[in-house]
């Protein structure tokens, strides 16, 4: 579904060169859900345009389908973190959903379906005529999952979605990701630099090392298929599974070689 | 409606004692060239009703309308050409800021060679003034549209027209506005001044004919009369600002509380 060979990305700034991503390959089956989670400052973001087509790679390769990606592909949205600044403040919320619609060609009755189904998924059928900045930032950043989800992508990006909303409306936000991915089927690779969150969420975490960035290891996370924040959070599996994956950003952040890699160089 | 009875009361408080004090400082005047408020007035309603609203205001006003909209277009169109790119705007702007500096008015006896003394001359006189604040204005906001909002309209296919429609021209329609509002005041002085060089007919012209030939009371009328025409002119471009940027002030009223 989503292939990630080889990828590279080094910024050229000037006099010094920095090395953002070394070497990235992974690969999301279709339908799945996947969680990215890595040290401050490992290039998450410039991974994340790479892969949405916004960044050139300096070397490597994005595949969305088998079709190598040169620019934003049509079968793919983004939800942002800075949600207050990625829906447009002079458009309502309905016709923040419905843009995009109209640029794909879509018919009016069409889009007018897609707008009400989008917002009602995500728990905000009444706030159609507001205009975002009217909203707190949580159905902010709602109405950004629904313009997505309008969209019918293949492949949805999500960049830490979620860390510039306070606790509570966090929770309730991955639940809806969690729902909204079980009734959709979609392909969901999820950013994040909370590894609770990451293990909460996702079917399998991939570890990134510090910058220049590689995959420090691909773990599944074997939780029951229905999680609720409850009871998956006082799970003794999810403990171990968060308390693994916080040894391993510890271990990035101090530069140490990943599990796999030192039993290389032992051998 | 009590609101807006006391707001109406408030905007009109200040003109009314000007007045007030003009009136009662002028009322026994006897210097010629500062006739009591009270011929001014009377005089006012002799001037300007009637002919004079279709010979001499008409013709300016349709003038001031022709020239500063034609500079809206271009200078919006320029403004969104050049701010989206970093190498027209290395070079253009050291020639920009050139024409930039020129006095519009030392531009009339020259345009006058090519374009002749009529509508044309005026109305070119009026768009080379207002074009400035408009381009300039327009330049930053194009600029300062949002890196994350561009980056999501590229991931969902927002381009060409469209993106030009619904995110680079509404992100910097704030700034746009603001330079219109600058660009609406050069506007009159243009018009006055490029009528006050040479013409047949207009307010600038009016009001000279009047002072040439000592009807003094005709020439205040005159002044009045421009400062009413500017006062009305803000008043529509602040109604239509208010539409168009409602979104804007609600933002900005939302960021501050």
């Amino acid at each position: 579904m989503l292939d990630v060979r080889g990828l590279q990305k080094v910024y050229n700034g000037g006099a010094r060169q920095v090395e953002a991503i070394r070497d990235l390959t992974f690969t999301l089956s279709a339908g799945e859900l996947v969680c990215l989670v890595g040290p401050s400052g490992c290039g998450k973001t410039t991974l994340l345009k790479c892969i949405g087509g916004l960044l050139t790679p300096t070397s490597g390769e994005v595949l969305l389908q088998g079709r190598r990606v040169t620019g934003p592909p049509p079968g793919m949205a983004v939800v942002f973190q800075e949600y207050g600044r990625s829906l447009f403040p002079w458009l309502r919320v309905g016709e923040n959903v419905e843009l995009p619609l109209r640029q794909k060609g879509l018919p009016k009755a069409r889009r007018r379906e897609l707008v009400t189904e989008a917002l009602a998924a995500v728990g905000l059928a009444d706030a159609e005529s507001a205009y975002p900045w009217q909203l707190s930032g949580g159905m902010q950043q709602r109405v950004a999952i629904a313009r997505a989800v309008a969209f019918e992508p293949e492949v949805l990006l999500m960049d830490e979605p979620f860390a510039a909303v306070d606790a509570q409306t966090r929770a309730d936000l991955e639940d809806l990701v969690r729902a909204l991915w079980h009734k959709l089927g979609v392909t969901i690779l999820f950013v994040t630099h909370d590894i609770d969150e990451a293990v909460y969420l996702g079917q399998r975490v991939l570890i990134l090392s510090s910058s220049p960035t590689v995959v420090r290891e691909e773990l599944t996370i074997d939780l029951p298929d229905t999680r609720d924040q409850l009871h998956t959070r006082g799970d003794p599996r999810f403990t171990a599974l968060r308390t693994h994956v916080q040894e391993q950003i510890q271990a990035a952040k101090r530069g140490l070689p990943s599990p796999s890699t030192a039993g290389d160089e032992e051998a | 409606m009590t609101r807006i009875a006391r707001k109406v009361a408030a905007a009109l408080a200040l003109p009314v004692v000007l007045f007030a004090i003009w009136w009662l400082a002028t009322e026994n005047s006897a210097n010629f060239y500062f006739p009591s408020l009270r011929v001014i007035v009377s005089s006012f309603g002799e001037v300007w009703t009637g002919d004079r609203l279709a010979t001499d205001v008409l013709p300016s006003v349709l003038r001031l309308l022709c020239g500063y909209l034609a500079a809206v277009v271009i200078a919006v169109a320029a403004g969104v050409v050049i701010g989206s790119s970093s190498r027209v705007r290395a070079f253009a702007e050291p020639a920009l800021e050139f024409l930039r500096a020129i006095p519009p008015p030392v531009l009339v006896p020259i345009i006058m060679l090519f374009a002749g003394i009529g509508d044309v001359m005026k109305i070119v006189v009026i768009v080379f003034g207002c074009v400035w604040p408009i381009l300039l204005n327009t330049v930053e906001g194009v600029r300062a549209v949002d890196g994350v909002l561009l980056d999501t309209a590229r991931s969902y296919g927002i381009g060409g027209a469209a993106r030009l429609r619904h995110l680079v021209l509404r992100s910097a329609s704030p700034q746009i506005f603001t330079g219109m509002r600058q660009a609406l005041s050069l506007g009159i002085i243009l018009m006055v001044i490029s009528e006050m060089f040479a013409a047949s007919n207009g307010l600038g012209f009016a009001i000279v004919q009047f002072q040439r030939s000592f009807a003094i009371p005709g020439m205040w009328s005159g002044i009045l009369l421009l400062g009413l025409l500017g006062f009305l002119l803000s008043l529509v471009f602040r109604l239509v600002e208010g539409r168009a940027l409602s979104w804007y002030h609600g933002l900005r009223r939302s960021q501050r509380s």
